[in-house]
């Protein structure tokens, strides 16, 4: 029991930095990035990577709170996604 | 072997692939050359990565806890959308031609991606 804990939390922390580090290397594209759709999509990983180390805190924490903090980001992520790129594409959002 | 312990397992084997996916598509997103293939790696993030997230904490809630059925909302939702912003983001590199654009349609004049909306025409009819 306690070995597949210690195991277990361990993955937790070693998630943690990793999907920090991510986001950090995402934010590097998204500074760097030659054209507008690398910059879309590096803001859609960060975005996506925000959504992951949301869901590891509600893990860590044992708490059901941050189910919908997640499914709110996740849409407001793909909306946002969407309306930088038919920005783009058309030059106004509605039309 | 208890099923707690096997849980913890589990757990533990579906955080590291998640984090393993998050990892890998990120360092694509950096490292490739060319926009169109940049587009290929974080969408793999999207899905299996935050699926594989999403999955560790549904089994966390049913051994540590009573269980929710919650996470399968945000799963199906990402898987949806995944592909559609991608569509989108593949859109505007053809648009701003940052790739190999598309060939001349048979019968139309240009690809719909490509055109350019009717009054910026009349503004600039050198196009």
């Amino acid at each position: 029991m306690s070995f597949a804990t210690d195991l277990m939390h361990n993955a937790m922390l070693f998630a943690f930095a990793v999907v920090a580090i991510a986001q950090v290397l995402s934010m590097v594209r998204l500074v760097i990035g030659p054209t507008i759709g690398d910059r879309i999509l590096a803001l859609d990983t960060m975005v996506v990577n925000a959504i992951g180390l949301i869901v590891l805190l509600g893990i860590v924490q044992g708490s059901r709170i941050y189910f919908e903090v997640t499914l709110i980001i996740a849409m407001l992520g793909f909306v946002s996604t969407v309306a930088y790129a038919r920005f783009v594409l058309r030059g106004d959002i509605i039309e | 072997m208890s099923l707690e312990i096997i849980g913890t397992y589990a757990i533990t084997v579906c955080l590291i692939i998640g984090t393993a996916f998050a990892m890998i598509g990120t360092i694509g997103l950096l490292k490739f050359n060319d926009p169109m293939v940049r587009l290929h790696a974080p969408t793999k993030v999207g899905t299996i990565g935050i699926g594989a997230l999403l999955l560790a904490s549904m089994i966390h809630s049913y051994v540590f806890s009573d269980g929710s059925m919650h996470e399968l909302l945000i799963m199906a939702f990402l898987f949806v959308t995944s592909p559609i912003s991608a569509n989108f983001i593949s859109k505007v590199n053809i648009h701003r031609r940052n790739c190999d654009v598309p060939p001349v349609p048979p019968q139309d004049e240009a690809w719909s991606t490509l055109d350019v909306p009717e009054d910026e025409v009349e503004v600039a009819p050198a196009k």
